[in-house]
């Protein structure tokens, strides 16, 4: 493969692939023995500190290509390189913000942040240390001795995300992540992971089946179809300015436009996925 | 409703029912009173057989058995459930081929296995350790295994994905999740721990409440038996109390049931 080198001076650290899905095909074995496909020919080349999202209709199988590049589903066919290397297991350089609930509910919102860091063979001392300044970052400093259930939903995305992000990985999934909150919180959310981002740029692959907060979050929106069989039928760069406001950014004309070029081709999909579903 | 007013509404309860005991079995109507006192004794009696036994001290040592044996058959079979639940639970092979003998040894009414307890081990306290830890060791056995086995996937690929390496997994995330579940079975298990004691007693031996029971049981003495019931009624109360005391600290991180319904 023989790279151009008109790397753009502005963005220095788009030059080496984070992830690269080359040609990946997921099937399973159903219950009845019969192979279903749910991804078929993907392939996406997301770039280190590249935040790219992935839209699709209900059950295309975003999540599934996130796992496939968490090394949690091998695919059937197709490659997964982390970096520039073949992927075999898990992928250990990325983070994985799931959609429902993964926080130890055994754990308070601090040893949950804690554990993070201890896993990797970091004295509890110094963990729980560090744990206490992440969750200062994501505004909970004051909340380290509660456990997950006395928390909100927000909140404990809030300790999913330091979980996560204290371990520095170099690469973030994130599947829905903000799916289960309320607009409102969907949209303070959105500006932390902005904000955490922006001070450590990570390659993101973030899930999301609303285009509106797609666009207003990331540096390309890539789409894919309805499933069974879903391939990504579109790959759209997002040239607004940075840094960004997620409740102000969706009242510029630039992402107006932006967003209805994509929701039409987006639109058949939408359709076809329900029809398909029966939802 | 009011603490105050729910702890006055049970004592009325209790109340009720000793006034109508009392007047049932010692007021004479027509030459005697409607329930015969020799087969249902009189609150009176009771009462003062059971002051006559803490103020001369002789139960003291029948409850110390009685609490020995249940305390040692809750340990043992809790210790043996959890090991065998952990193990049954992390090798699917093992629990398949012994699920039919695990199924036919908890369906055993454990009162057969009395005799061939006493026989083995004694009239001593370990023939009723043994009969307790066969009754603990299955609530604890299934509900570990249950525990290993419904760990939210999610919360284990969180872990996963988090590099937990398998013994980490173990102590983090399987392990915690298999207590929870053994400490929200605590109240069966110690009552069952008990049970097995009393039971065991009851079936022959030289001391505790099953053997005190006993013993006023062949000699007639009804007011002896209900002294006995209400010795070990309060007694199981008052470990229960502990239980739930002990349960509180230990599962800080549960959501109240409460919490969970709208």
């Amino acid at each position: 493969m023989s790279h151009v080198a008109t790397v753009s001076t502005e963005q220095p650290s788009v030059s080496a692939s984070a992830v690269t899905l080359a040609d990946v095909t997921v099937a399973f074995r159903l219950a009845d023995r019969s192979l279903f496909t749910a991804v078929q020919h993907a392939s996406l080349d997301i770039a280190a500190g590249e935040f790219v999202a992935i839209v699709g209709p209900t059950g295309c199988g975003k999540s599934t290509l996130l796992n496939v590049a968490a090394g949690l589903i091998a695919p059937a066919a197709g490659t997964v390189a982390i970096g520039g290397h073949r992927l075999d297991g898990l992928n250990r350089q990325a983070g994985y913000l799931f959609q429902s609930d993964a926080l130890f509910p055994w754990k308070t919102a601090l040893d949950n942040v804690a554990i993070g860091l201890e896993v990797g063979g970091v004295s509890s001392e110094e963990a729980r240390g560090r744990a206490a300044q992440w969750l200062a970052r994501v505004g909970l400093g004051s909340f380290g001795g509660r456990y997950p259930h006395m928390l909100s939903g927000g909140q404990r995305k809030r300790v999913g995300l330091a979980q996560v992000l204290i371990r520095d990985p170099q690469i973030l999934l994130m599947d829905e992540p903000f799916g289960p909150l309320d607009a409102q919180t969907r949209q303070i959310m959105g500006n932390l992971l902005l904000d955490l981002w922006s001070a450590a740029r990570k390659a993101v692959i973030f899930i999301t089946h609303d285009l509106e907060e797609a666009i207003a979050l990331s540096d390309r929106v890539v789409i894919m179809s309805a499933g069974p069989a879903a391939r990504i039928i579109g790959d759209w760069k997002v040239p607004l300015p940075r840094p960004r406001d997620i409740a102000e950014i969706k009242l510029e004309r630039g992402f107006h436009e932006l967003h209805r070029e994509i929701w039409q081709s987006l639109k058949a999909e939408v359709i076809k996925g329900y029809e398909q579903t029966g939802g | 409703m009011p603490r105050l007013k729910l702890t006055a509404l049970q004592l009325l309860v209790a109340l009720v029912t000793i006034v109508l005991w009392h007047l049932l079995t010692t007021i004479p109507v027509g030459g005697k009173p409607l329930v015969p006192p020799f087969f249902f004794s009189t609150p009176g009696d009771v009462a003062a057989r059971v002051y006559k036994w803490f103020y001369e001290g002789t139960i003291w040592r029948h409850l110390w058995i009685t609490l020995t044996e249940a305390t040692l058959a809750f340990i043992i079979g809790s210790a043996g459930g959890v090991l065998v639940g952990f193990w049954f639970a992390r090798q699917p092979l093992v629990a398949d081929v012994f699920d039919p003998y695990v199924k036919m040894a908890n369906a055993l009414p454990r009162i057969v296995l009395a005799p061939i307890f006493t026989l083995w081990f004694g009239l001593g306290i370990l023939s009723k350790v043994a009969l307790g830890v066969t009754l603990v060791f299955f609530i604890v056995f299934f509900n570990v295994y249950q525990g290993v086995k419904e760990v939210s996937p999610t919360v284990l690929a969180n872990a996963r994905m988090l590099g937990m390496s398998e013994r980490q997994l173990m102590r983090h995330v399987y392990w915690p999740s298999a207590l929870s579940w053994m400490f929200s079975s605590l109240h069966t298990s110690v009552g069952f721990a008990v049970v097995g004691a009393v039971v065991g007693e009851y079936l022959g031996s030289a001391a505790g409440l099953g053997y005190l029971i006993l013993q006023a049981e062949g000699t007639f003495d009804i007011a002896g038996v209900f002294a006995g019931m209400f010795v070990l009624a309060v007694f199981v109360i008052v470990i229960d109390i502990l239980v739930t005391m002990v349960e509180r600290r230990l599962l800080v991180w549960r959501p109240l049931a409460a919490d969970a319904r709208p």
